[in-house]
């Protein structure tokens, strides 16, 4: 039984390697530099690359964590400071739950509360989409990193007369920072490689973005539309956007490793 | 001699649990107040009250009085942080904030407090830390992170961090409670050194260090003041039994 | 004073801001059931027990849907659970400490990997690797079951149910793992006291007293297996029909609306999707709920273990 366990874990490696092997392969040999700098072609025409794709893609992270990470953040202190009671019970729940949420429904949430009302897809639907599962991450993550900062330090900052909101601001807020940086890194990448919830929000551009009210591009709906198409060079290019784009995230979770790296120096120093 | 806090009839509960049982004591101006007494017998609940930090933790109660210079800390018009800018802490085990220089760590009462004045705050910054016996020690490194340092300069960064924002008493729980000998000796001739200019309350374990640091000394036991006097009469002619038993080392 | 004030005000500025998380998730709820409204009036209870999805003729019935999604979520466990609870099995209790990390880190790895990239692989590697090898070797030794008989079209149920399984691994492994990891040392102990071998003391100690935690763990990956949508749409063949075989194309709840979402025109036809998308969310708003009680009623009995 033992050997079967042993089995098991390395048999999990196989389509792990298989897929990283595909991607890299096919990925880098579909790669050019057109790839990044020009736009898709028309329908069925060779060449052309996803330029306003990786650009849509970095857009809508940034629109998300624009309203995702105050509001996450801003949850998690609640969470950590004045949720020990009903309340921060219901709203450790809430965003437990929302953890939960299939992506496509929050797309379905999205369409109906920005794009009926707007009667457009639009850069901002997409946003708000990509944002709603940033929260439970950002926000859980908080709270943990702020319960981890020890009560003495806390009473250390009261009993120099200093109030509560600048101690949980500028003592607490503070020293918890590199854990929390990295549960948001780890939130973006998560969305990153997000699909779902853009089909019916952001949807899709073949151009250059107009304005945020307008549909925007993204890299892993532009891998999406071109892996289902019947042409080879647009699937030549799926494979190349598939290559990009887990690069982007690997380099996003490599980037919070290290920081969780630069936390734990800093703390066991101590 | 001026009587610089008096605690009437002073009680503090976790939840239902009572921790103090009406303690009554009058701490001196300019002196050193040791408090002796077993663990969980309420020394540490007792100073607590002294700067309202008793009532920071869920679930806490404090009921009586707590006079400094005479007006009741307690009043619902009082501002805790008022009371605690006046009476400073130092705690159990240093804990510098991590995330903040030497400097900012000596500042930070002042500056969290909207004061921004570089002069001033260079200044007091420095004076503070002379005073904790420690600016020698650091004033080369005056950036680098406050957890840079050893155990007993962090405790002794801890006390600088407390005297830059002027209180007028200080409250010591078991300073040296995690400090080797050496850093223990320097912090209690420090102590001596700061009576001079502050009123110190000590909340110790360790009998011989009451004995060293303290003028009165006050016993608890099972969140009562069993007897409070001037130490050397503690500790050689105790009126009470039970006083008596814990000092000969016979229980505790 | 003026300090009292600012603390009272920070103090309320994020318990509202902790609410809108709870009221978005109310709006949630509450704009999807108003958009379903029109076919929740139309077909009722009906919607669920129908096997016709016709746009033209304005005949709307789930269960295509809900048999794809059903069976692939179930094939999905049925693969993961074992391999899952091995890989745990190895990394909490054999693994050589040289193995554990790196080997923890390629499966966290596999979570990684975004939904459309899985789907990419699966459309070009797994689904005519499956319709070359797999499916004629299953049709000749078992296409006596019907579940293994039909035309081999590389993409459907069975190609599903694969990548669906390796998607939800890493969660349920390393969810499990962490349970093994809190059953106290103490029971471990006890059973070699009574001489058993290595594997019985794995079976009788860890296994044992991790049971719910670790169907927390599947019940969790379920969870995932049930809402996950693009590496199924491209996999599944996208056909609303119901076939006993699972080499046939197939349909689920989040791929319905994945790919009709942006064509429904008609009203009811939208609403319909809406009310697919209400019916999953709730399907896996119960399943979360479940796990994470059987979750932390584990970790809460190992804490109040390590305390006495």
């Amino acid at each position: 039984m033992c050997a079967a366990a042993f089995l098991c874990a390395f048999l999990t490696l196989v389509p792990l390697i298989s897929i990283f092997g595909y991607v890299f392969a096919k990925g880098v040999a579909s790669l050019n530099l057109d790839f990044f700098v020009n736009m898709p072609r028309p329908v069925g025409e060779a060449g052309g690359g996803m330029s306003n794709a990786i650009v849509g893609t970095l857009i809508l992270i940034g629109l998300s964590c624009l309203w995702a990470i105050p509001l996450g953040i801003v949850g998690g202190i609640f969470l950590s400071e004045f949720g020990n009671n009903k309340l921060g019970t219901t709203v450790r729940f809430t965003a437990d739950v929302l953890n939960g949420v299939p992506s496509i429904v929050i797309g379905i949430f999205a369409y109906t509360v920005f794009v009926l009302p707007m009667k457009s897809f639009s850069a901002i639907s997409g946003a708000f989409a990509l944002g709603i599962i940033m929260i439970p991450t950002i926000m859980r993550t908080t709270e943990e990193m702020l319960r981890m900062v020890p009560r003495t330090l806390r009473e250390a900052a009261l009993a120099l007369g200093i109030s509560q909101f600048r101690t949980t601001v500028s003592i607490v807020l503070r020293t918890a920072l590199p854990g929390i940086l990295t549960g948001i890194l780890l939130a973006i990448a998560r969305i990153a490689g997000e699909t779902a919830p853009l089909l019916f929000t952001a949807f899709g551009n073949r151009f250059w973005h107009q304005s945020l009210t307008q549909p925007i591009a993204a890299l892993p709906l532009q891998i999406f539309v071109y892996a289902i198409s019947p042409f080879d060079d647009w699937r030549r290019q799926a494979w190349a956007g598939a290559f990009v784009l887990i690069v982007i995230i690997f380099l996003i979770s490599f980037i919070s490793r290290f920081v969780i790296g630069l936390h734990y120096k800093s703390t066991s120093s101590r | 001699m001026e009587e610089r806090v008096k605690v009437s009839n002073l009680n503090a509960y976790f939840g239902n649990a009572r921790a103090l049982k009406g303690i009554n004591i009058a701490i001196r101006e300019k002196m050193v107040t040791a408090i002796i007494g077993p663990s969980g017998c309420g020394k540490s609940t007792f100073i607590r009250c002294i700067n309202r930090l008793h009532e920071v933790v869920p679930d806490t109660k404090v009921s009586g009085q707590v006079l400094l210079d005479g007006k009741d800390i307690y009043l619902p018009d009082v501002d805790p942080i008022e009371i605690r800018r006046k009476v400073g802490m130092v705690f159990q085990k240093p804990n510098p904030f991590p995330a903040l220089s030497i400097y900012d760590n000596v500042a930070a009462g002042l500056k969290l407090n909207g004061i921004k004045k570089k002069d001033y705050l260079d200044e007091i910054v420095e004076e503070s830390l002379r005073r904790a016996a420690l600016w020698d020690e650091v004033k080369d490194k005056i950036n680098a992170s406050g957890v840079s340092l050893s155990g007993g300069q962090q405790q002794r960064l801890c006390i600088a961090r407390c005297l830059a924002v002027k209180p007028e008493v200080l409250l010591f729980d078991e300073p040296c409670a995690s400090l080797d000998p050496i850093s223990t000796a320097k912090i209690e001739e420090l102590i001596l050194e700061l009576k001079k200019y502050y009123t110190i309350v000590i909340v110790t374990h360790n009998m011989q260090q009451a004995a060293r640091v303290s003028d009165h000394t006050a016993f608890f036991l099972l969140g009562e003041l069993i007897e409070f006097g001037k130490t050397q009469d503690i500790f050689t002619a105790p009126k009470d039994k039970k006083t008596e038993d814990y000092i000969t080392g016979r229980f505790g | 004073m003026k300090i009292k004030f600012v603390d009272l005000g920070f103090k309320k500025a994020t318990t509202v801001i902790a609410l809108s998380v709870v009221a978005l998730v109310v709006l949630l709820v509450f704009s999807m059931a108003l958009r379903s409204m029109p076919a929740i009036r139309k077909f009722g209870w009906h919607f669920l027990f129908t096997g016709t999805w016709d746009p033209v003729k304005e005949i709307f019935g789930a269960l295509p849907f809900i048999y794809g999604t059903v069976v692939s979520s179930a094939l999905a466990l049925l693969i993961a659970v074992p391999v899952s609870i091995g890989i745990a099995v190895y990394l909490a209790e054999l693994a050589p400490s040289y193995i554990k990390q790196p080997l923890s880190f390629l499966i966290e790895l596999l979570a990684a990997i975004p939904s459309v990239v899985y789907g990419l692989w699966g459309i070009f590697a797994l689904a005519p690797f499956l319709r070359g090898s797999i499916q004629p070797f299953l049709s000749k030794y078992f296409g006596f079951l019907p579940i293994f008989q039909g035309e081999f079209y590389g993409v459907g149920m069975l190609t599903a149910g694969i990548i669906l399984s390796i998607m939800i691994i890493p969660t349920i492994s390393s969810i499990s793992r962490e349970v093994f990891l809190a059953v106290p040392f103490s029971q471990r102990e006890a059973a070699l006291a009574l001489g058993s071998t290595r594997w019985e003391t794995i079976r009788l100690a860890v296994l044992g007293y991790a049971r719910p935690g670790v169907l927390g763990a599947v019940i969790l990956g379920l969870g995932r297996a049930l809402g996950e949508t693009m590496a199924v749409t491209m996999v599944i063949g996208n056909r609303p029909e119901i076939s006993a075989s699972l080499f046939a194309p197939s349909y689920t709840m989040a791929s319905v609306i994945a790919n009709e979402f942006t064509e429904a025109t008609g009203d009811l036809y939208l609403s319909a999707l809406v009310e697919i998308g209400l019916i999953l969310f709730f399907v896996t708003l119960t399943v979360n709920v479940i796990a994470r009680m059987l979750i932390w009623k584990v970790a809460g009995n190992v804490k109040g273990e390590m305390r006495e």
